[in-house]
């Protein structure tokens, strides 16, 4: 068997391949979920009742009070033991979407917050219903907020999705790891997972950069 | 569902949980202090003029920000050795979260740094001060005032991460809760506790820097 890098790469490469698929599946996922989620309870923190506020308010504070590997191995361990069996993969998926409806809660409540209140006011004036309010005053202006933000949300979750190695799901960290179990070239493979890391997370940054730009109001 | 929750295997251990606990937070505050200091010149790198100190600086907060910690924690431990440099479970974490925290905090402090008025430096030239007495004796100190609320979010999200150190077995809360979740099989009892002290562990960081806010605030 040989040694050098190159060869053990050329062996490893639809490992590694699978592995980046499947961690670029999970953040994608997480994301969908997650935003889907996020905006209800955005939604609920700034025009919800007392109570539903109040329930919405504790859920996201408590999930931004626990770390993501906290969540991951909850998720996991929790589901398997009141018998729903949702193994590694689904657990993890929800414990991030979990994690990212948190974030992207809070980037919902800043950005519908920071719209002026004569907006609605001015939509209520002119008959319009707080559906309609909603999506066609309040929504457009706060995308521009949100979208960056967003952005950057997907390249936390990519960042968190390392963490589903932990239970078990064959992701780009674990690969590397097991890659790295059977040739021991824990240096250079390790480099190699960190520098395709860092490729999609950059790209998603410079991403959220240009979007930034895009929908920046002119000044 | 026939669940009933028992918590007595959790409160025997409570004194586990609570040792790691101290151990997640002293990791946290080492990590954070050199990660302070870190951030504090790369600060200053990423505000100069002179390109030849802001690049390199501006690499090192891009390429950090972008790669997942677990990375850096196996790269760290795992991988290092192999260059010769070989730490304790502890000390590599405490190195990487130091590094990690030094790119995050870089940012927090450089937001804080172009929110000084220009006029206060050029106050400090007019009574003869050098740049680096301006530097710290007029700027850090009110620039550290202004980003109090943006580091409070960047301490605590600090602070969590150090549960993955239990990833390379360092004993701290995330750990400690693993090992009573694998011998008690008290499953959500566990991670209910081990997440509320977490919880209240971020909740009391918040309330600790916004006293720290009122009390450094400047007069109106």
């Amino acid at each position: 068997m040989s040694h050098s890098f190159f060869d053990q790469l050329w062996i490893a490469r639809y490992v590694i391949m699978s592995g980046l698929g499947m961690s670029v599946s999970i953040s994608l996922l997480a994301i969908l979920a997650g935003s889907v989620l996020g905006v209800f309870v955005g939604m609920a923190l700034v025009y919800g009742g007392v109570a539903l506020r109040l329930v919405v308010r504790a859920y996201t504070d408590i999930i931004r009070g626990t770390p993501v590997l906290v969540l991951v191995l909850a998720s996991y361990y929790v589901s398997s033991a009141v018998g729903i069996n949702l193994g590694p993969f689904a657990a993890g998926v929800l414990a991030l979407a979990i994690f990212c409806s948190s974030h992207v809660g809070e980037i919902v409540r800043g950005a519908l917050q920071a719209i002026p209140r004569g907006q609605t006011e001015a939509a209520k004036a002119i008959g319009l219903t707080f559906a309609q309010t909603f999506t066609s005053v309040l929504w457009p202006q706060a995308m521009r907020q949100f979208l960056p933000a967003w952005v950057n949300t997907a390249a936390e979750m990519v960042k968190a999705s390392t963490l589903l190695s932990v239970i078990g799901v064959a992701e780009l960290l674990l690969r590397t790891q097991e890659i790295i179990s059977r040739n021991f070239l824990s240096l250079q493979f390790y480099f190699l997972a960190g520098a395709l890391y860092f490729i999609v997370n950059y790209g998603i940054e410079r991403f959220g950069k240009y979007v930034e730009r895009k929908t920046a109001l002119p000044s | 569902m026939g669940y009933t929750l028992n918590f007595s295997a959790v409160w025997r251990n409570f004194d586990f949980l609570l040792s790691g606990l101290m151990l997640s937070l002293g990791l946290a505050v080492i990590s954070i202090l050199i990660g302070a200091a870190i951030g504090l010149v790369l600060a200053f790198a990423l505000t100069s003029k002179k390109r030849l100190a802001a690049a390199p600086a501006q690499l090192y907060v891009t390429v950090l920000r972008n790669l997942p910690i677990l990375v850096l924690v196996l790269f760290a431990y795992f991988a290092l050795p192999q260059l010769g440099f070989r730490l304790d479970k502890i000390k590599s974490f405490v190195l990487v979260l130091s590094i990690y925290s030094g790119a995050y905090l870089a940012e927090v402090f450089r937001a804080g740094l172009l929110s000084i008025p220009k006029g206060l430096t050029e106050a400090g030239l007019a009574i003869g001060l050098t740049s680096m007495q301006i530097r710290t004796s007029i700027i850090a100190p009110l620039m550290v005032r202004n980003v109090l609320p943006s580091l409070s979010s960047t301490v605590i999200s600090l602070f969590k991460d150090t549960s993955l150190a239990a990833a390379i077995a360092v004993p701290e809360l995330t750990f400690a809760a693993r090992k009573i979740n694998v011998e008690s099989f008290r499953v959500i009892e566990t991670w209910m506790i081990t997440s509320a002290l977490y919880v209240v562990t971020c909740f009391l960081i918040a309330a600790l820097m916004r006293f720290v806010e009122r009390r450094l605030a400047l007069p109106r």
